[in-house]
């Protein structure tokens, strides 16, 4: 098969069998390979969701139906309020209030197409074809509004001078994220919408508009709060570049006017008391369910097995300690962008400051492999080995998640989908001057970790766990996949460090990668 | 290089089993019963009773090679359920088992087509080659009609794709014996036997009297010990005339439920606006008793005003359709032709056919896309055909469910064939001079005729789906199906006259 050499950089060139997918341009590639993803998504739809069948309370399918009818049939201030017809223990609101905007206006489509999905108390638990069908097709427009614009944008932005078959492959590694496909349009939840803007944001990083950066961020942030693992990567590097202006106030000024504008639109019904807006805040950060639950590949979860934290520590001290080991884990990366930011470090901050946040957070989920997730794929053409080992663990760390809502053929087959899509074409990585494959035992570690979890995916599956620990095997699973997560997180803060240290010397304003 | 090219072709196939999988939730029509009641037939009752068991409405109407299959996959059927081949107890069974076993079934055996497409492709270069696995293992219609509406075409399709690699490869005594086991799987295939008998006839067998004679006989008694393998057993039993009456039962009607876009919808039409106009001129016309659609005691159609149709008639104009291709088989058998050929011979079937399902369009369909990349005009007439034809499959999967699936895999479909054979036809200027930025320009491009019609597809969509319900409800619920009916049948006769004009210059 001839080879065209289509990178400028004169290494090899990657098989061309897909240049007739990428030779009418980024824009139409993305079409092609969005068309096929919104296929998958719809294809993983029709699969059970979270608490299907599982009365009296469900799972997070209910929880954003149930929202749907408070935010429908009430006022906006009493959507965060206990009342009576309001019963916060019944799947109370949690997320900041943009969520609580768009369940309104999917709650009105819901409305008119199939009103008793919706109604006031009668529609607990309402399960019908037609319901189900609505609320998927509100996350695929969602999803196909919000991400996908998010990701051409990204990817235009990112790509500007590099191999058009590399771009494609990158474009198929972001739209066909198979853990986002799986926790939205599987399990059922809206990451794609502050996941969109977040990705939105960063590409307005790269493309150095940093007013449009905030305003989506800020979205993102309303959207779920869970868009600030990643708000130390932006705090630490919009203030680095702030810093190198000729008068950084001016431009601290700016970008502050900027959030505090998009803050005060989006959160207006809840700003006009102290109360309510303390009100909302509660309900987005319920300490009283403790720092873990469930098993989460995190620090908190994996270390309780030895130490028990909960009984050691009170909750309050717990925060401030949870607290206080985030910031830590995610201080070098910050330090590092404020005193040499740039675009690739920022990337390279994004992952690392979710990882901390995934790893020493309070109260993380095993969901929130998503947010690094994120950037991992961004970063896909950097890092390709460590990503496609990421893309496994995270996938697995979500496993029992998964079996428990019935989708272990989505589970595998997308699992099988990444791997050919990842294999289609490698990009060549260029060597860096040190990796972790030369530690000695790296290897070897990294392929012990692969068999354990191929055992434990069949043991998970066909036996049963002893009387004794009947968590048994999510244990083992869990302490696996943070183990993975460990070594991943070291290697990306060693990668970030060692970038600034080439580049010292070289100009600090970057304008492209 | 060859390993490259099979690990290649795998990855086509792994990525369209990954999609299949994730289709196995999706709508089944009632084809998926009869399948699960003939592995329950053939695994339960002995051959004696498998073309007179009626315990489910579902009988047996196939010949005996598919009877086998069903046999074979039904051990397997056993071992995972054994509900699945009780004849009583698995009527109607739709529990997981059943339904993940059988889609897993289509999905393996999907891997004929694969092993199809490989042969056929042996000497093909890179580029078209890919095109023709993409065009024919990501076939949008065979999806739809196989992984979600339950059929085994992908199966039969790999059997007639290899019977023809080998006539292309000039071997022709193993391309008709396949042939032969194609016919003994589903004799709907028959209708491309005029063109196999012309051919092999003329390319074989004419080669001197005793080689000619030698040959023929060997080709004749090819076929008779593949069919004497499948009907054997029931010709010694005394079955045969109980099976070639469950394989032909015209007892149906001129038309299938839905109306495949074939001529007879334009015959239809006429007679009932002829019917119409004529009444309203006074004359006195009966008004038909009986639907087109429906079975009747006898086998003819309910015209008012035109002729009678019969299954005799359709026989005639579809070999009076296929008569120009065989003496062109006749005048100079080339193997390079013989795919053209044997599609237009299926596009005459499906045009000309007695009760045609739309599925049959998937018959030409998959011979084309062989055809579609050793031309311009080619690529421009597949581009065309392949969408009408996979947009007449939507009524099948008719869920809401599955709506945004069939539209994207129809779009999809679309945006690959536009980028593959931009790619193929793209100017040879702008190939060698490829810059990062730089797009270059094809000769591929849609005429505005064509880019109309299809524009005219998402009208029709539009009015069908959304249009209809909205204004009208459920009333005249036949005219959204004769809409689309009519539409594509407009787009499949052109395709047959392109063909026909094709072959004859």
């Amino acid at each position: 098969m001839p080879k065209k050499n289509l990178s400028g950089d004169g290494t090899a060139a990657p098989i061309d069998a897909w240049w007739w997918l990428s030779h009418k341009g980024t824009t139409t590639s993305f079409l092609c390979i969005s068309l096929f993803a919104l296929l998958i998504r719809s294809a993983v739809s029709m699969f059970p969701y979270s608490g299907a069948g599982t009365p009296p309370k469900f799972g997070d399918f209910e929880a954003q139906r149930h929202w749907m009818e408070i935010t429908t049939n009430l006022p906006a201030t009493d959507w965060y309020r206990n009342g009576t017809q309001n019963d916060l223990t019944y799947w109370g609101l949690d997320y900041p209030p943009l969520t609580a905007y768009q369940s309104y206006i999917h709650g009105i489509l819901l409305r008119f197409f199939n009103p008793e999905s919706v109604s006031l108390f009668s529609s607990r638990g309402h399960e019908s074809y037609i319901g189900k069908l609505l609320m998927r097709w509100t996350v695929l427009s969602s999803d196909a509004l919000i991400f996908f614009p998010s990701a051409l944008f990204f990817v235009l932005v990112y790509h500007r001078n590099r191999a058009k078959s590399q771009v494609a492959w990158h474009i198929a590694m972001i739209l066909l994220n198979p853990c986002l496909i799986l926790i939205d349009h599987g399990h059922f939840q809206y990451n794609c919408i502050s996941l969109g803007l977040t990705v939105g944001a960063i590409a307005a990083v790269l493309c150095g508009s940093e007013v449009l950066t905030c305003v989506l961020f800020t979205l993102a942030l309303s959207h779920k709060q869970m868009s600030a693992y990643f708000a130390p990567a932006f705090f630490s590097h919009l203030l680095g570049k702030c810093l190198r202006r000729k008068n950084p106030i001016l431009s601290l000024l700016k970008l502050g006017i900027a959030v505090i504008v998009t803050f005060v639109i989006v959160w207006w019904p809840y700003l006009h008391s102290v109360d309510d807006f303390l009100m909302v805040l509660s309900r987005l950060a319920p300490f009283e369910r403790g720092i873990y639950e469930d098993y989460v590949a995190n620090f908190w979860c994996t270390t309780s097995i030895l130490i028990k934290w909960k009984k050691l520590f009170t909750t309050p001290s717990l925060k401030s300690i949870s607290l206080a080991a985030t910031v830590l884990a995610s201080l070098p990366s910050m330090v590092h962008q404020i005193f040499s930011p740039s675009n690739e470090g920022f990337l390279y901050g994004l992952l690392n400051s979710s990882m901390a946040f995934y790893l020493f957070s309070f109260q993380v989920h095993e969901k929130s492999i998503l947010m690094p997730f994120l950037a991992a794929t961004l970063l896909a053409l950097k890092i390709p080995d460590h990503f496609n080992h990421l893309t496994y663990y995270a996938l697995f760390s979500m496993f029992p998640l998964l079996c428990r809502d019935n989708l272990l053929l989505p589970y595998l087959t997308l699992h099988l989908l990444f791997t050919l899509i990842y294999h289609s074409q490698l990009p060549k990585t260029k060597a860096s001057s040190f990796s972790f494959t030369s530690f000695p035992g790296y290897v070897f570690l990294l392929r012990t970790h692969f068999f354990i979890s191929l055992v434990l995916h069949v043991v998970y599956l066909t036996i049963q766990p002893p009387q004794k620990y009947p968590f048994l095997f999510e244990a083992l699973i869990m302490i696996l996949c943070f183990s993975f997560f460990v070594m991943f997180a070291f290697y990306i803060n060693y990668t970030q460090w060692n970038f600034s240290s080439r580049f010292r010397s070289a100009d600090k304003e970057k304008k492209q990668i | 290089m060859d390993g490259d090219r099979r690990h290649l072709l795998l990855w086509f196939f792994a990525a369209a089993t990954a999609v299949k999988l994730l289709l196995i939730p999706s709508y089944r029509s009632t084809d998926f019963e009869v399948h699960r009641n003939w592995l329950a037939i053939t695994h339960s009752l002995p051959l004696s009773e498998w073309y007179f068991d009626e315990t489910s409405q579902w009988t047996l109407d196939y010949p005996p090679f598919f009877a086998y299959f069903e046999r074979f996959l039904s051990l397997f059927a056993r071992l995972v359920d054994p509900k699945i081949v009780d004849l009583r107890l698995g009527l109607d069974y739709s529990a997981d088992s059943v339904v993940y076993f059988q889609r897993i079934t289509v999905i393996f055996s999907d891997l004929s087509l694969l092993f199809g497409v490989y042969r056929l492709t042996r000497k093909v270069e890179p580029l078209r080659r890919n095109l023709i696995c993409v065009l024919v293992v990501w076939s949008p219609g065979l999806l739809m009609v196989d992984h979600v509406h339950f059929q085994y075409n992908g199966f039969l399709l790999g059997w007639l794709l290899l019977s023809v690699s080998f006539l292309q490869d000039g071997r022709d005594l193993i391309g008709g014996f396949l042939f032969a086991v194609v016919l003994c799987f589903k004799h709907l295939f028959a209708v491309a036997a005029p063109v196999y008998f012309v051919y092999l006839l003329r390319h074989y067998c004419w080669a001197g009297l005793a080689t000619g004679l030698r040959r023929l006989v060997a080709l004749g008694s090819v076929v008779v010990a593949v069919f004497a393998a499948a009907f054997g057993p029931f010709i010694y039993n005394g079955q045969i005339q109980q099976v070639i009456s469950r394989m032909f039962p015209f007892g149906r009607g001129l038309c299938h439920a839905y109306w495949a876009p074939n001529f007879w919808v334009f015959y239809i039409i006429l007679d009932k606006g002829l019917a119409f106009t004529l009444r309203k001129l006074g004359f006195d016309v009966q008004v038909p008793s009986a639907s087109f659609t429906g079975g009747l005691v006898g086998d003819s159609s309910p015209f008012a005003v035109l002729p009678q149709i019969t299954p005799l008639t359709t026989f005639v104009m579809v070999l009076l359709a296929i008569t120009p291709c065989l003496i062109k088989a006749w005048k100079k058998p080339q193997p390079g032709l013989v795919a053209r050929w044997i599609a237009y011979a299926y596009t005459c079937g499906f045009l000309f056919g007695w009760h045609v399902h739309e599925k049959a369009s998937l018959h030409f369909t998959i011979p084309l896309a062989i055809v579609a990349v050793q031309s311009l005009e080619d690529a421009k007439h597949y581009f065309l055909v392949s969408i009408v034809s996979c947009y007449s499959l939507f009524p099948l999967s008719y869920e809401p469910r599955e709506y945004p699936i069939k539209v994207l895999l129809l779009l999809l479909h679309s945006m690959v064939m536009w980028l593959g054979f931009s790619a193929q036809y793209t100017d040879e200027k702008g190939l060698k001079e490829k810059k990062e930025g730089g797009e270059s320009k094809s000769k591929f491009e849609i005429g505005c005729v064509e880019k109309s019609y299809l524009m005219g597809l998402v009208l029709v969509e539009v009015v069908s789906q959304f249009l209809h319900p909205y204004f009208l409800g459920d009333r005249y619920a036949f005219m959204p199906l004769m809409l689309i009916s009519t539409y594509c049948a407009v787009g499949i006769m052109y395709s047959w006259i392109w063909q026909l004009r094709k072959i004859l210059t």
